[in-house]
């Protein structure tokens, strides 16, 4: 639809110009396509079905290579002899949960450990996307959700600002004891922590929110419904466009970093101008005139 | 001494005598006919302050207390002490629309609304920061140099105080503008005071006004933040400054500075400028600390919700270290007949902080029931020269750290890559050997910087001059230390003790109960003192340092090296 | 210590090492005392520190009246510019009135070292013998020393004043009573038992609402549906809403019913692996919601104490001496999910009556 927009925008600039005739040629021809498309919809669907099973098929491939060795050759997770977890079953996560494990670099693991960090994703848009469609072809789960779902765009400012404030008080509800007042993050028992979430994409917060990565817990759309996952997506953009108001914000972790900086930067200065004061002036050999010394 | 070593004069002297110094005069004329304050003034305006860099440590709490009381009363006229509910409907707005309390809605009001009111807000919070902060190291100074000693005991007690009271305005005035760190803080609290045996029901039901958080206990808290603490300050402070005034203030020992005289410069000029220079100082640096950095920004931490908590949930630093304790307390609580006793917090709470309190104000007088010293001190001691009281602060003060540690676990924790669990575990531990360790390595520290004294007395100071002998060996050259050096180096007494006996022989100084406890005491509190060096030691290291020099040089003008460094030998 | 036969007379003083005192240094002069130019180049430089401060102070001024606050702050890098722009320009207009007087201190005042004698603390005997003589006298006069039964009906009657002074303190609230033990959640009635809502959603919830893994942050429904309970809307508005939510907030979870060990009498409190427990720390109070999905532990951020949501909220880590109060819960007849009653303890933080029962 966007390629046609365009055109059709290009069409009516350029309207007098030579290769007009050429682009109404096109634009007939696109038209008369996108018409058979949408009218013959047997025909398109198996085309697609067969897209998306090609896609599933190099998503598997992928899988195989870089996922089956903890979660299994079918995602049925991998138990080891210990009995412990060494990847969970991904038979019913759904594509939400690749979309961010992998998106967010997550996954795939550099070792297996409690908790993975976030890095540089190891997988292309198309790569993950792949991936995703094969895990969702496993089972159930939550799918990518749709950008609507997450972002504020066509919506009127005071929508916007009624949404960042009722998204403030769920955010506070839900999302502070753990990450945070400010999404700074937090710790957890056991060398667990919660991630710093400012400055995350949006729609890797409403997939996390979706999905429960690690050991977070999972905010359902019957637990926290969509339009308020958005508020709380919304309050956490403001926070990133809102200016420090207060001068630099000392990684926003309260009143350690505070007390932190009260003894090193405001005494030490202090106790700086404290030696300087008292210290002794520079002297010289020569005497003053006529005085005693 | 005789009397004309008080100086009258203190060098430059104008030529000429301006118009300014008669109205002066006149002014001076007008006020001593009414007051009759020339008799004081003649006393204290040329009164000798010494110099020297941690002498201004407590100054920085003064400046600050003068800087909180000005941003204070700045802040009371828009600050609104009411836990009545409003709708908040400022600048902010995320917020707008919720429901708070009046107290924050103003607060909301002085960062966002009032120009330069979110300066004030975080400068007067610096400033708390750094009133308690620098009453902290003035008051380990004191006690380091042996400062607190006759006839400074009272005035010790005095700053304890105002420690304790630094504190507790400090955490009323963090309550007040009730967001949700405040607010947190207030619950804990009202936890704390519910676990007071017997009465702690009452007191909370009380002291909020019925159930938490009620509606009364900000107001509450504001007048005990605005009239009752400060003016307890201000009165403990002016007795502080008496105090000083009228002991003179204390000196390092060196040339000339002896205990019956304090060498250093006139309140007027030097002094005043140097003081009222470092008042503008401490306010300037607050000043830049309020524009720059971040405190407590209550518009992200929302009003306060007792649904609501946040990760990083911590009380201003100096609360921090019973917090801490309250955190690495197994969860112990015993239930009794009926009722509850939450040892789990009152030991942390109810019982270490006080005790730590008892303890700092009873220093002085333990360190002068072991030694029976009855004589007064003007002179200070340098840390080494006393390594048990030393090491007792390191002990004291290592406890302190560990756990103020313990109050930041969570934030070491997702710094440092660690558990809280497993520094909880450690410092459970840690909080009873690190002080008897940091005691022993303190102790150990001071004896050996001692020596090392003594051997800069006895064999001179390392020149950095290498040698080259004949035989190929190289050597460094001692060089003898300067006189006024080597004087404030041996300007101390060599502590000793007594046996049992001999303290019953000895006179009026040791009467009084548990002599055997008293003797052991002060054995192990002075016994392991290097001896000052006497003046034998001193003139046989003065004739075989002569001696070795002669020989050196002897050799450098003798052995290949001729150009060696011999000049001004 | 050296000598330790000195009397208690205080006027005596430590003796010190083996070196002769050698006085005071002589005085040394500072370049701007001899040479005319550098006193010259010193005064220039504390009145320039002195003028810069002014010029800051105008500055200081001059960003009051420029930058905005409010709904529109100007902003820099990101930054408000107000805050700082008027704490810079304050902040250094005091400095340099601070390290200007100072360097006028170090380099122009005079410099030598002034001596100024002691006097012992003590007062001469003199002073000493005339006060006890004046308090001598005083007391003889008052004769307080003869006549006990004045000084100790004064004492006493004096004293009895402190009594005013705390009973006074009496109002200051009401008596704790059994406040403590009830929450709003036992407000529900036969008919409509308390239902549980969404913090800040504040819409009912059905079991199946939820799935595994989700925890829930929840408060009853009588604050926005006081009516439907029966109760009086100003129990549950203003600051009476912090007194309620300070007791009665709930976190739900929602486990694998296989995970759930349930205590003793607590088999149907659940519905279908769903848990409800107070939010409120056993500890000092805070809330607490920091779940760990995969291990049902739930963490307080105040002091870390750490409690299995899958085993009736017993303390597994941390200073907490008590499980976590359960809240029994059940479905309505429109499949919301309710309490079933009150919580059978007392929520929150130990106080001294409290009567803890070990499961």
């Amino acid at each position: 639809m966007r390629l046609l927009n365009r055109s059709a925008g290009r069409l009516s600039r350029y309207r007098r110009g030579p290769i007009a005739g050429f682009v109404v040629l096109l634009l007939g021809l696109l038209l008369t396509g996108g018409l058979y498309a949408a009218f013959s919809p047997a025909h398109a669907d198996s085309d697609s079905a067969a897209a998306k099973q090609a896609q599933i098929e190099k998503g598997r491939q992928l899988f195989l290579v870089s996922c089956a060795f903890c979660h299994g050759q079918n995602g049925q997770g991998v138990l080891t002899q210990g009995g412990s977890q060494l990847g969970p079953a991904l038979t019913d996560v759904g594509a939400a949960a690749v979309d961010f494990q992998v998106g967010t670099g997550r996954m795939p693991m550099t070792m297996p450990g409690p908790q993975a960090k976030e890095k540089q994703p190891s997988f292309s848009d198309q790569e993950i996307s792949d991936l995703a469609a094969y895990v969702a072809s496993l089972g159930t789960g939550p799918g990518i959700p749709d950008k609507q779902l997450y972002s504020t765009q066509g919506m009127s400012q005071s929508q916007i600002n009624a949404l960042v404030q009722r998204g403030g008080q769920i955010f506070l509800a839900n999302c502070t004891a753990c990450h945070n007042f400010e999404g700074s993050g937090g710790a957890m028992p056991r060398g667990g922590f919660a991630p710093r979430i400012r400055g995350v994409s949006s729609k890797h917060i409403y997939e996390a929110m979706l999905t429960g990565p690690q050991s977070m817990d999972t905010f359902s759309d019957g637990n926290i419904p969509p339009q308020d996952k958005k508020a709380v997506i919304a309050y956490l953009n403001n926070l990133n466009n809102t200016p420090s108001y207060s001068g630099l914000t000392l990684g926003g972790l309260g009143p350690v970093s505070e007390g932190l900086i009260g003894w090193v930067v405001g005494l030490g200065f202090l106790v700086g101008f404290a030696v300087w004061i008292a210290a002794h002036t520079t002297r010289t050999t020569k005497k003053k005139d006529g005085a005693s010394a | 001494m005789s009397s004309a070593d008080v100086a009258s004069t203190n060098g430059t002297k104008p030529a000429t005598v301006s118009g300014g110094n008669k109205r002066v005069g006149t002014i001076a004329n007008w006020a001593d006919e009414r007051l009759g304050l020339a008799s004081l003034a003649k006393k204290n305006l040329r009164k000798v302050f010494p110099d020297h860099w941690s002498f201004m440590l407590g100054e920085i709490a003064l400046w600050s207390f003068v800087v909180l009381l000005i941003t204070g009363v700045f802040l009371t006229l828009w600050f609104d002490p009411s836990m009545s509910e409003v709708t908040y409907n400022g600048s902010y707005a995320p917020l707008r629309g919720v429901d708070v309390s009046s107290a924050y809605a103003s607060t909301m009001n002085i960062s966002f609304d009032v120009r330069g009111g979110l300066l004030l807000r975080q400068m007067h919070h610096w400033a708390a920061t750094l009133f308690v902060a620098s009453m902290m190291i003035h008051l380990m100074r004191v006690y380091l140099t042996g400062a607190f000693r006759k006839p400074r005991e009272i005035n010790w007690v005095i700053g304890c105080f105002l420690v304790l009271l630094g504190t507790i305005e400090g955490f009323t005035g963090y309550s007040l503008p009730d967001d949700l760190l405040s607010g947190t803080g207030v619950r804990a609290a009202d936890g704390f005071i519910k676990a007071t045996p017997i009465v702690g029901t009452y007191i909370s039901f009380f002291l909020f006004g019925g159930e938490f958080p009620g509606s009364h206990i900000i107001p509450r808290l504001y007048s005990m933040h605005i009239l009752l603490i400060p003016g307890l300050l201000l009165a403990l402070i002016a007795a502080h400054m008496m105090l000083l005034v009228y002991h003179k203030h204390t000196q390092w020992p060196g040339p000339g500075r002896t205990e019956q005289n304090v060498v250093g410069f006139p309140m007027l000029p030097v002094y005043m400028a140097k003081a009222g220079g470092f008042f503008f100082i401490v306010f300037g640096t607050i000043a830049l600390l309020g524009g720059l950095f971040s405190l407590n920004p209550v518009w992200k931490f929302g009003p306060y919700d007792p649904s609501k908590v946040t990760a990083g949930s911590q009380p201003d630093w100096y609360m921090g270290w019973p917090d801490g304790l309250l955190r690495i307390m197994p969860a112990w609580e015993t239930h009794l007949w009926g009722h509850t006793v939450s040892w789990n917090i009152m030991v942390p709470i109810l019982v270490c902080p006080p005790a730590m309190l008892t303890i700092l104000i009873l220093l002085p007088f333990f360190e002068n029931w072991v030694s029976g010293d009855k004589r007064e001190h003007h002179l200070l001691q340098r840390p080494r020269n006393a390594p048990t009281r030393t090491a007792i602060l390191a002990a004291l003060a290592t406890f302190y750290a560990l756990a103020w540690t313990a109050g930041g676990n969570d934030i070491i924790a997702i710094k440092f890559g660690l558990s809280i669990n497993e520094i909880t575990y450690f410092l459970r531990g840690a909080v009873f050997v690190g002080p008897v360790l940091a005691f022993i390595i303190a102790r150990r520290w001071c004896i050996s910087l001692q020596r090392h004294d003594q051997e800069k007395l006895l064999h001179g100071y390392e020149s950095g001059v290498l040698v080259r002998s004949p035989a190929g060996g190289y050597a460094e050259k001692h060089l003898p230390l300067p006189l006024a050096k080597a004087y404030a180096l041996t300007a101390r007494e060599t502590e000793t003790y007594m046996t049992e006996e001999q303290m019953a022989e000895s006179a009026a100084n040791y009467k009084g109960r548990f002599p055997k406890l008293r003797a052991r005491l002060q054995r192990a509190y002075f016994a392991h003192t290097v001896p000052n060096v006497t003046v034998e030691e001193l003139h046989e290291a003065q004739h075989h340092a002569e001696h070795e020099l002669h020989e050196m040089e002897a050799q450098i003008a003798a052995g290949p090296n001729r150009h060696g460094p011999t000049q001004g030998h | 210590m050296t000598d330790n036969t000195h009397d208690s007379t205080g006027g005596e003083l430590a003796e010190l090492g083996p070196i002769p005192d050698p006085g005071i240094p002589e005085h040394t002069w500072r370049p701007t005392d001899v040479d005319p130019k550098a006193e010259k180049r010193a005064e220039r430089q504390v009145s320039a520190m002195f003028g810069l401060s002014a010029v800051f102070t105008i500055l200081f001024v001059v960003s009051y009246f420029t930058f905005h606050i409010g709904e529109h702050w100007t902003v820099w890098l990101g930054h408000g510019v107000s805050t700082i722009a008027l704490g810079v320009t304050l902040g250094l207009a005091l400095l340099l009135i601070g390290v200007g007087i100072i360097q006028w201190a170090r380099k122009l005042m005079g410099d030598h070292e002034i001596s100024e004698l002691r006097h012992p603390a003590r007062s001469d005997d003199e002073s000493r013998e005339g006060t006890l003589a004046a308090l001598t006298q005083g007391l003889e006069e008052s004769g307080i020393a003869r006549r006990p039964l004045i000084r100790n009906s004064l004492l006493g009657a004096v004293g009895l004043l402190g009594v005013p002074a705390i009973v006074m303190l009496r109002d200051l609230g009401p008596l704790p009573g059994d406040s403590l033990y009830h929450t709003i959640w036992g407000m529900g009635t036969k008919k409509h038992p308390m239902r549980i809502v969404r913090d800040g959603i504040w819409s009912p919830i059905l079991a199946s609402d939820l799935e595994i893994g989700d925890l829930v942050n929840c408060q009853p429904d009588a604050y926005k549906n006081p009516q439907r309970y029966g109760i009086d809307p100003t129990l549950v508005e203003g600051t009476e809403l912090q007194v309620q939510k300070a007791k009665a907030s709930l976190i739900l979870s929602r486990m694998d019913p296989g995970d759930i060990k349930p205590g003793p009498g607590r088999k149907n409190w659940t519905v279908d692996g769903i848990v409800a427990y107070s939010k409120i720390c056993t500890h000092v109070g805070c809330p607490i919601s920091l779940n760990e999905r995969t291990t049902h532990h739930l963490l307080c951020p105040c002091h870390q104490s750490t409690f299995d949501l899958a085993n009736s909220g017993k303390v597994v880590f941390g200073p907490a001496g008590r499980p976590l109060p359960q809240l029994p819960i059940a479905v309505d007849d429109e499949g919301y999910l309710v309490a079933q009653s009150d919580f059978t303890e007392p929520v929150g933080p130990s106080f001294w009556e409290r009567n803890y029962v070990q499961r």
